[in-house]
C-alpha cells in the first residue's frame, strides 16, 4: 500500500512574530509578542503614544533587530529595503520648492534604494510608475511640484509610493494623521481595494480606530508593555481596554463609532 | 559704464594661455557645481555651503602661512567643514547654529592668519573674493580629477542621494543609509566648494552653488530637468562671467554672481508669469 501523505496547502503567513521582545536599557516596549498577519488581512495597531507602535513598524521594516524572539516576513528574516514590504508615512509638510514631481517620489518607491541613475529598464519603470499613480487616482498631479499638493493629494502619492513595488505586506504609520475625513476616507479605501485584489496584508498604526473600524479583522492593542490581540468585538471592551490600561475605561458604541473614554489623561488613554 | 563693460582687446586676451586655463576651470566647475545644486536646494543646505566655503578661506589661509599650495588648504578646510557640519548637526534647526559658530570662528581663524602672512597682498585678496589668473595647470589638473571623482560618486548614489535628499523619512524605511549618504554628500559639497573657493572667491561661492540650482527649482519640478537647468546656468555664470571679466580687468566674482543672481531673477519671475498665465 502507498501511503500518500495529503499536501496541505501551507501558506507562510504574510508577518509572524515569536516571542518578540524589544528592549532599550530598562525600558520594555513589549515583552513576548506572538502574532501572526495572514495573507490580506487588516490589522489595526492601537495604543498611547510611547507603547511601541512605530517601534513594531521598525522591527518589521528590518531597522530594528528584536531583543528577543523571532520574526518572519513571507518566510524570511526582515531586511532593509525589501520589495515584499510597502511603507505609507503619516502626512507631513514638504518644501513647495522641491524640485520633485509626484511620479518621481512614487518612483523613488520602487528603486530609489538602488544604486546608480537608473538608466536601465527606464520603459518598464514608467509603466509601473504610471499604473501606480492610476490605480490611487494620482494621475491629473503626476507631473505636479510634491510640495504645492494638499494633504489628501500627497497621501495618495504615498500609498502609490507604498504599492508600487507590489509588496505583500503593507506597514503604514498614522497615514490618516491630519487629514480631513473625507481624505481619510479615500486613503483607507484606497488600502482596502489594494488588499482586497492583491491579498496584501497591512499593518496599520493609527491611534485612531474609527476611520478604520469598517475593514478592521483584528487589533493589536499595546499599553505599556501588555498587549491584546483579536477582533475589535473582543478587544474594543470595557472591560479588555480596563485591564490594559490597569484603571478604569469605558468603550462606548455611538451609532458605528467607538468612544473610549479613560479614567483621566494621566494613563494616556487616547480616543 | 565703460569701466564695467568692454570688448576692447578681448580676441588678443582669449588667446592667452591663463585665460583659456581659466576658462576651462570655470567650465569643469559649472558642471560640477551644476549637477550638485538641486541636490544642495533640495537638501535645504544654502548655509551649510557658505559655511564650508568660509573655512575652505580659513583652510587657504592657513595653507598660505605656513607655505604650501593654497588649494590644497582649502580642500582640506572645506571638506573639515562638510564633515563637522554633517556628524554635529543632522537636526535642521541644530544644523543652522553649529553651523553659524563653526562658520564665525573659521572666519575669525582665517583673518587672523592673513594679517600674519606677510608674502603678496593679492594672494590674500584672491581667497576671499576670487581671481581667475590663479588658475595654472597644476590647478587644472586637480580640478579635474575632483570633477571626475564627484560625478563619478554621483553616478554611483545619486538615485539614494535623491531620496535621502527629498524624502528622508521614507528613505530610511526602504533601507536608505541616510545618515551616511549625509556625509558623503558633505565632503562632495566640500570638495566642489574647494575648487571655487580660489575662482569665485569664499564669500561668493553661493552664486555657483545655490544660485543655479534655486533658480531651476522656480522653474521645473523634475530633478532630471533641474539638473540640467541647473548645469547650463552655472555654465552661463561662470563662464561668461569670466569673459565679461576680462576686458574691464575686474574681479570675475562680481560678474559671476551678477549673472547668477539676473537668472535667479528672470527664473521667478518666469514662474509667476507662467502661473499667472495657467490661473487665467
Amino acid at each position: 500500500m502507498v501511503v500518500t501523505l495529503e499536501r496541505v496547502p501551507t501558506v507562510a503567513p504574510a508577518v509572524a512574530m515569536r516571542g518578540a521582545s524589544v528592549r532599550f536599557g530598562e525600558r520594555t516596549l513589549w515583552d513576548d509578542l506572538d502574532l501572526d498577519v495572514a495573507r490580506g488581512e487588516f490589522l489595526a495597531v492601537l495604543g498611547p503614544n510611547g507603547s511601541g507602535k512605530t517601534t513594531l513598524i521598525r522591527v518589521l521594516l528590518g531597522l530594528l533587530p528584536l531583543s528577543r524572539g523571532e520574526v518572519r516576513i513571507g518566510g524570511a528574516a526582515p531586511r532593509r529595503g525589501s520589495p515584499t514590504i510597502g511603507y505609507v508615512p503619516q502626512q507631513k509638510a514638504l518644501d513647495p520648492d522641491l524640485p520633485l514631481r509626484g511620479r518621481d517620489l512614487v518612483g523613488l518607491g520602487l528603486d530609489g534604494h538602488r544604486l546608480g541613475v537608473g538608466l536601465r529598464g527606464r520603459r518598464e519603470r514608467r509603466a509601473r510608475v504610471d499604473a501606480a499613480l492610476a490605480s490611487v487616482g494620482g494621475t491629473a498631479y503626476a507631473h505636479s511640484p510634491v510640495g504645492r499638493l494638499s494633504g489628501g493629494e500627497q497621501q495618495r502619492l504615498r500609498v502609490a509610493q507604498a504599492l508600487v513595488g507590489d509588496p505583500d505586506v503593507l506597514l503604514c504609520d498614522e497615514p490618516l494623521l491630519s487629514l480631513d475625513l473625507a481624505h481619510q476616507r479615500t486613503v483607507t479605501d484606497l488600502i482596502d481595494a489594494r488588499r482586497r485584489d492583491h491579498d496584501t496584508a497591512v499593518l496599520f498604526v493609527t491611534h485612531e480606530i474609527n476611520p478604520v473600524l469598517p475593514l478592521v479583522d483584528r487589533v493589536l492593542y499595546l499599553v505599556d508593555g501588555r498587549f491584546r490581540i483579536g477582533p475589535p468585538s473582543e478587544v474594543m471592551t470595557s472591560a479588555v481596554l480596563s485591564e490594559l490600561y490597569g484603571t478604569e475605561v469605558d468603550v462606548l458604541r455611538v451609532r458605528d463609532r467607538l468612544v473610549v473614554v479613560g479614567a483621566d489623561g494621566r494613563n494616556g488613554v487616547h480616543h | 559704464m565703460d569701466r564695467l563693460f568692454g570688448f576692447e582687446g578681448l580676441g588678443e586676451l582669449l588667446a592667452l594661455g591663463f585665460v583659456q586655463n581659466a576658462l576651462i576651470a570655470c567650465a569643469v566647475l559649472g558642471v560640477v557645481a551644476g549637477a550638485l545644486a538641486p541636490l544642495i536646494v533640495s537638501r535645504g543646505m544654502a548655509f551649510a555651503v557658505h559655511g564650508t566655503a568660509e573655512l575652505a578661506f580659513t583652510g587657504g589661509a592657513a595653507a598660505l602661512l605656513i607655505g604650501v599650495g593654497v588649494g590644497l588648504g582649502a580642500v582640506a578646510g572645506a571638506v573639515v567643514a562638510g564633515l563637522v557640519f554633517g556628524i554635529l548637526g543632522l537636526r535642521q534647526r541644530e544644523r543652522d547654529s553649529v553651523i553659524g559658530v563653526v562658520l564665525a570662528f573659521g572666519l575669525g581663524l582665517g583673518v587672523l592668519m592673513l594679517s600674519l602672512y606677510s608674502g603678496r597682498a593679492s594672494n590674500r585678496f584672491g581667497l576671499l573674493t576670487g581671481s581667475i589668473v590663479s588658475v595654472d595647470s597644476a590647478d587644472l589638473i586637480v580640478l579635474a580629477v575632483v570633477a571626475v571623482l564627484v560625478i563619478a560618486v554621483l553616478a554611483v548614489l545619486y538615485r539614494p542621494l535623491l531620496f535621502a535628499s527629498t524624502d528622508p523619512d521614507v528613505a530610511v524605511a526602504r533601507g536608505v543609509p541616510v545618515r551616511a549618504l549625509s556625509l558623503v554628500f558633505a565632503v562632495l559639497v566640500g570638495l566642489v566648494t574647494a575648487l571655487a573657493v580660489p575662482i569665485v572667491g569664499a564669500i561668493l561661492v553661493l552664486s555657483v552653488m545655490i544660485a543655479p540650482g534655486a533658480a531651476a527649482a522656480r522653474v521645473t519640478a523634475s530633478p532630471l530637468v533641474a539638473t540640467v537647468i541647473a548645469v547650463a546656468f552655472a555654465e552661463i555664470a561662470l563662464v561668461g562671467g569670466a569673459i565679461l571679466s576680462l576686458a574691464p580687468g575686474l574681479p570675475v566674482s562680481g560678474y559671476v554672481a551678477a549673472l547668477a543672481f539676473l537668472l535667479y531673477v528672470g527664473c521667478r519671475v518666469f514662474a509667476r508669469l507662467r502661473g499667472r498665465a495657467a490661473v487665467a
